[in-house]
């Protein structure tokens, strides 16, 4: 069963959630798809850490066999293609790497090589596959390093929890493709209210089973709350505001792993989670 | 015009806080939000008139003439963005075209076309004395970073004789923030004090010297770990980047924010240090040139 974690901004306790249900749950494995800022494994530590590198495809110029006609730079919509009097130039950070000016050169003067973008990192933590996808500062897109993630070999009967990039842009998308379940963690604020609406509708776009978890609750109003409420979404859990998780969470220590009301609390959710997911009967189809 | 730029390595840290306080005590005559994905700020900075709307229409995606198809698949053998699925006939996911119009260059019988999407909408908000420009990129545009440079371009077109304009930018460090770090004279980070918000941090300080673009931290919520919010401190001072201040955590900052106002509005002990970091902010920005609302007395 794949889990995805997500919410409309960072900070609002995503990853403190998805940590500490892996680390509830384990043995499991942790995809931490927060690519260009991932903190997963600040907090599992993760031993024997293998690394692999992710790499594009962009396109180079044999100069000799370029005769300047400008197919190429004509079609790449993406703009990273000039020619500078008759040199051939790529502005590569913006290269999408679609393929399109290698096929269409008419003279073959195209040809493609690969571009290292990031890396992932696979490791261990008490039972725990954390599988961590690193973004280079300076390279724009992390996608091609979420589908490698995702493409990689898991065991089959582990539950998998994906902590997902903030936010609801191309790249949420691709995190949350597969996912038999979502949690949308959100905070007690306007902001906190509005970012939640469009996590909720990217996850009602894609049809997910979903529920919410409301973190850092104090007393008084919570807007977030209320438009659960309203909206009918299952509220999975409320967790306080609560200065020990903040000083635990802030030093990079897993709650479940040392409280055992948290440990009980991620352990009740995962179950819950099962029985609304109605997993019993859907078998786990790929990958 | 001096633009500063307020980015976190990650959202909830503050940053549209910051950027809501900043832009009054500077009483900014323009500011943007480049939060395309989930834009916040014109929550606490509502009360401006909408000078204009505009669709904005992103990159163009693919569709199929039924029809005319062929069926000879070579379409979809092309793609890299496994954007074409056979389902009954041919079609495009369009979540997963990125208009790169290969597709349409591979079709012996010319039955692609590449057609304009609305991505998002872009609003301008302003009177005769402030501008406002933010956007929201639509569910599933994968073009955040075009938006990004359009949103600045129409802050820089409304507002050309601004002295200053503040932007609150994008979490992480990827296509949104590189676009919004273009151009702009001073990037100020707004950090936290957990292991994580230094990993932030420090990817943000390599993105932005990727691009050389100048730095300052600020830390919020900084007595919530102190001696996180110490190594902070000695990790600004080890790479020669100016440190702003640290800001307090403060129950009156949700509460500010859930009534629609910025934590200067409020007498509130993060509203005092908010200001402090606002005049060092300040300072940084003007090194070499002159900015007249520096010697302006709030
Ligand atoms: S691969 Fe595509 S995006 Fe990259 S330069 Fe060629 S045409 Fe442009
Ligand atoms: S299409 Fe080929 S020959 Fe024409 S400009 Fe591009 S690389 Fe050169």
């Amino acid at each position: 069963m794949k889990i995805a974690v997500l919410s409309g901004k960072g900070g609002t306790g995503k990853t403190l959630v998805s940590v500490n249900l892996a680390a509830a749950i384990a043995p499991s494995v942790y995809l931490d798809c927060d690519v260009e800022e991932p903190n997963g494994h600040l907090f599992f530590r993760p031993k024997s850490i293998q690394r692999e590198a992710v790499t594009v495809k962009i396109p180079a110029v044999d100069e000799t066999k370029c005769n300047a006609c400008r197919t190429c730079v004509e079609f790449c919509k993406f703009h990273a293609l000039a020619m500078v009097g008759t040199r051939w130039m790529l502005f590569d950070d913006i290269c999408h790497s679609c393929g399109g000016c290698t096929l269409l050169c008419p003279q073959q003067a195209l040809h493609e090589v690969e571009k290292s973008i990031g890396e992932i990192q696979t490791g261990t933590s008490e039972g725990v596959t954390v599988r961590t996808g690193w973004l280079d500062p300076g390279q724009s897109s992390g996608v091609p390093i979420i589908r490698k993630l995702f493409a990689a070999e898991s065991p089959l009967d582990q539950p998998m929890i994906v902590d997902c990039p903030p936010g609801s842009a191309c790249i949420v998308m691709d995190s949350i493709r597969d996912a038999d379940y979502c949690i949308l963690v959100a905070e007690p604020t306007l902001f906190g209210l509005h970012n939640l609406k469009m996590v909720h509708e990217l996850v009602r776009l894609f049809q997910k089973p979903h529920g919410v978890i409301l973190n850092k609750c104090i007393e008084g109003d919570n807007p977030s709350k209320d438009y659960c409420l309203e909206q009918g979404i299952t509220i999975l859990e409320s967790i306080p505001f609560d200065k020990t998780i903040g000083r635990l969470n802030s030093n990079g220590r897993i709650l479940a792993r040392e409280l055992p009301q948290y440990h009980e609390m991620f352990t009740r959710l995962h179950q819950k989670i099962r029985e609304v997911a109605g997993y019993e009967t859907a078998a786990d189809s790929e990958r | 015009m001096k633009q500063l730029l307020i980015l976190s390595g990650k959202g909830g840290t503050g940053k549209t806080t910051v950027a809501s306080a900043f832009i009054k005590l500077s009483q900014a005559r323009a500011y943007a939000d480049c939060d395309v994905d989930a834009p916040n700020l014109h929550l606490v900075m509502q009360n401006l008139p909408v000078l204009d709307r505009t669709d904005y229409y992103g990159l163009p995606k693919a569709q199929i003439y039924t029809d005319q198809c062929i069926e000879c698949d070579l379409c979809r053998q092309h793609c890299r963005f496994e954007a074409i699925h056979v389902n009954g006939t041919y079609q495009v996911d369009p979540f997963a075209c990125e208009g790169c119009g290969v597709c349409a260059a591979v079709c012996p019988v010319r039955a692609i076309e590449l057609k304009p999407a609305t991505a998002g909408e872009l609003m301008l908000y302003g009177d005769d004395r402030s501008v406002f420009s933010t956007a929201q990129l639509k569910m599933g545009s994968g073009t955040s970073g075009l938006l990004v440079t359009e949103v600045k371009k129409r802050l820089m077109a409304a507002a050309p004789s601004a002295e200053l304009a503040i932007i609150d930018g994008s979490p992480g460090i990827g296509c949104p923030v590189i676009a919004s770090i273009s151009g702009v004279d001073l990037v100020l980070i707004v950090a936290e004090p957990s292991l994580s918000g230094i990993s932030d941090l420090d990817r943000i300080v390599l993105t932005a010297a990727k691009f050389q673009t100048p730095v300052a931290v600020c830390i919020n919520k900084a007595d919530t770990n102190e001696g996180n919010a110490a190594l902070i401190e000695s990790f600004c001072e080890e790479r020669g980047i100016p440190f702003t201040g640290r800001i307090p955590f403060d129950p009156m900052a949700v509460q500010a924010i859930n009534t629609g106002r910025t934590i200067v509005d409020l007498d509130c002990p993060a509203g005092d240090a908010v200001r402090e970091v606002f005049s060092k902010t300040l300072i940084q920005l003007g090194k070499g040139k002159s900015l007249t609302i520096l010697s302006k007395k709030e």
